[in-house]
């Protein structure tokens, strides 16, 4: 199971997907997978869910690198910490200010004026820049800041596929529109990382039509933009219950229903009409589903990037749940 | 004040009646001729643009001139209604069955072109010129074409603008995946505050002339405006607010314009969510806040839900079937049945609890549940399909 991870290079993991596939229980279980050897993952979400703290069932997070989980153990040495951080706009900015521009009573004078209101809520791109820029910010540390913690790897768990292209290249966008100044400089070099190979940009996707759709679209405007491409997870795969062979009988109805009628009996339940019938039926349900399973499954195997699959899990993700996971990404080379 | 202090906290369920939850009568709806707008909201990822086109579809084949606004930046709506290109107009749907007797329904279906309908709005507003000016300015073309949060302004102003002309009896929107749920209600009181603000009005000092007010707080706004800036950006966002100035005042009128318009008792806002616990949050929080704000909720669809099998089998005792079974031969397909039948008797009964939670601290909010079909929706007859569901729910 001891794989070498297919993303050696990789300091900062970005996760999208489209809504209701699951990108931030994968974002969670990558950054516990990559936790797993003696590193340290931070763990940032910016869409001000608090998904994090709900996942991991801790409190609520505040804009603050708060340690929250031990990572997955794996093969006697011990696991690093995931910490977490939960982004805001405002305190982003208003850290960003103390930061780098140490205005003192003018930083005040710009609250005062609305202008941390205006910048947070209506500017154009400019939370998007702020959310990016203190990922930017983390994954730059030792390298620029040494008083603070530095970690292995920091896993992003960002906006939807649809978005996620128009949220990284803000930096970008907002490059072009100041052509020199402090806002250029900072944007570029923003820029500069998340086109490096320091990053790569996950995609999560259930075996869906739209999804997988949306997810290929993604990784073309991704590509586009001069984003670099990583891995697609594919989310929710039901469980492999039945056999080609079984498969293939439960689409054309062609099963044997009395051997599964002596077989009930055998297992001492109450045979009736109805039992195998509804037990035929939900094989085909299930059989039919299955097959456009593997249609979408073939798509996404043709998008020439490596692809990672993570079962449904029936009763729900629980942080058992979540470790469960990032063992199968390990074990998949994902982390 | 700050950002955070005006998004509204989550006040929580307000459960505070015994009503029991009813079934939400999508037909009844459909066919009303006071329903004039119907919102469709939910998080990403329930099956939104599906919900609105097939309750769109329903209701054109029940008889209404229907326009469907959807706002979703993908190709959606346009690839399961069988249309190549949506533009920034309402484009008739063909292939319509009307239903029983029947006859004068019609739909027809939009999606929102962003930038477009911005650039619409600037040219209606002000003289050519102007208008000139102002659609070539670098922060304008960053505003209406590539950052988020125009598109929620845009959506609420195209609806407006539908509404306005009058073409349709029902306007069925599809609301944009926002970052925080209800962004597209929040627009236009963000719009006016922001309008009204300080610092609109300090970016135009310059413009307007005498320093008046020059004061110390000035000076140090400027000047720090100046060093994070950079005079450049500052003077091209001067230029931007002088010359965007004559329209706000229209703009916010609109705004608020729409914003009446949704709370008119013409409009339903229908809330989407999946059986899942994310989903249903989200849905919990746009209950809350559409009543708290006095919006006409209609009630919630609880899409994609799984069928329960006919039988009462239990999940626990089929896997305990399948396990002694397995015992004896380890590939019996009889095995297989029984773990696929508990699988999905497991989903159906978290779905179930997870719903009936959902009903008890949200009594009185109508529902209806549309099964989860095994393929996916991509032509008429899906949509119509899912529509049926919704009306039987």
């Amino acid at each position: 199971m001891n794989r070498v991870s297919d993303w050696p290079d990789a300091r900062l993991h970005v996760v999208t997907g489209k809504g209701g596939t699951g990108k931030s229980t994968v974002a969670a279980a990558l950054a516990l997978a990559l936790a797993s050897t003696a590193k340290d993952v931070l763990l940032c979400e910016v869409e001000g869910r608090q998904g994090i703290a709900r996942m991991f069932d801790v409190d609520p997070l505040p804009y603050e690198e708060r340690r929250i989980a031990r990572g997955l153990p794996q093969g006697g040495i011990a696991p690093g910490s995931v910490y977490a951080l939960h982004i805001d706009a405002e305190s982003a900015l208003l850290e960003y200010l103390s930061m780098y521009y140490k205005l003192g009573r003018a930083g005040k004078a710009l609250d005062r004026f609305g202008i941390i209101d205006f910048a947070t809520t209506i500017a154009p791109g400019v939370r998007d820049v702020l959310l990016t820029g203190k990922v930017y910010e983390a994954a730059r540390r030792g390298a620029e800041n040494t008083s603070a913690r530095r970690y292995d790897a920091i896993v992003l768990d960002a906006p939807p596929t649809g978005r996620i292209t128009q949220f990284l290249n803000v930096n970008g966008e907002l490059a072009g529109l100041a052509k020199v100044g402090p806002i250029k400089a900072q944007a570029d070099k923003v820029m500069t990382l998340l086109r490096s190979q320091r990053t790569v940009v996950h995609l999560v996707t259930v075996l869906e039509e739209m999804p997988v759709q949306e997810c290929v679209d993604g990784i073309a405007d991704l590509r586009i933009a001069e984003l670099p491409v990583g891995g697609v997870v594919v989310n929710l795969v039901r469980p492999g219950d039945l056999g080609q062979a079984d498969l293939r009988n439960a689409r054309s109805g062609r099963f044997d229903r009395e051997k599964i009628a002596a077989d009930l009996s055998f297992a001492k339940l109450d045979v009736t009409h109805d039992l195998v019938e509804a037990l035929t039926r939900e094989a085909r349900d299930h059989a039919e589903r299955r097959a456009l399973e593997d249609q979408q499954r073939r798509i996404v195997q043709d998008l020439g990037v490596p692809s990672y699959e993570l079962p449904r899990l029936a009763d729900g993700i629980d942080l058992g749940g979540l470790y469960e996971l990032a063992a199968l990404l390990r074990a998949q080379g994902m982390a | 004040m700050n950002a955070m202090k005006r998004i509204r906290p989550r006040v929580g369920p307000l459960a505070a009646t015994t009503e029991r939850a009813r079934s939400l009568d999508v037909d009844a709806l459909l066919d009303d001729l006071d329903t004039e707008i119907i919102v469709c909201c939910g998080s990403g990822g329930v099956g939104k643009t599906t919900v609105s086109a097939a309750l769109a579809l329903r209701a054109a084949e029940r008889g209404r001139t229907v326009v469907v606004l959807t706002i979703d930046p993908a190709r959606r709506l346009a690839q399961s209604m069988g249309i190549e290109a949506l533009d920034n107009t309402p484009r008739p749907v063909t292939g319509l069955r009307p239903s029983g007797a029947t006859t004068g329904g019609s739909l027809d279906a939009m999606m929102l072109d962003m930038k477009r309908t911005f650039d619409e709005v600037v040219l209606s507003q002000t003289t050519p010129e102007k208008a000139r000016a102002i659609l070539e300015n670098p922060f304008y073309i960053a505003l209406s074409s590539s950052f988020s949060g125009t598109q929620e302004y845009m959506a609420m102003e195209k609806l407006g603008q539908i509404q306005a002309e009058g073409h349709y009896d029902l306007i069925v929107v599809d609301t944009p995946p926002s970052r925080s749920a209800l962004d597209f209600l929040d627009a236009p009181e963000r719009l006016s505050s922001f309008l009204d603000g300080r610092f609109i009005r300090l970016l135009l000092a310059p413009a307007r002339g005498p320093a008046k007010l020059m004061t110390a707080g000035l000076g140090l706004f400027t000047s720090a405006l100046t060093r994070i800036l950079g005079t450049q950006v500052l003077r091209d966002m001067q230029t931007f607010v002088a010359a965007f100035d004559t329209l706000f005042g229209g703009f916010r009128q609109r705004a608020q314009k729409t914003f009446s318009l949704l709370q008119a008792d013409g409009t339903a806002f229908v809330v989407i969510a999946a059986p899942e616990p994310d989903a249903l949050r989200e849905a919990a929080y746009f209950v809350e806040r559409l009543t708290e704000d006095e919006m006409p909720l209609a009630g919630l669809v609880i899409n994609r839900a799984s069928v329960p099998p006919s039988v009462g089998l239990s999940a626990a005792e089929a896997t305990a079937a399948a396990d002694r079974l397995a015992q004896v031969s380890a590939d019996s397909s009889t095995a297989g049945l029984l773990r696929v039948y508990a699988d999905r008797s497991r989903i159906v009964a978290r779905e179930a609890h997870l719903r009936t939670r959902w009903a008890t601290e949200h009594p009185g909010v109508a529902t209806t549940v549309a099964a989860a079909l095994a393929s996916d929706v991509h032509d008429l007859a899906g949509l119509r399909q899912v529509g049926g569901l919704l009306a039987d729910g």
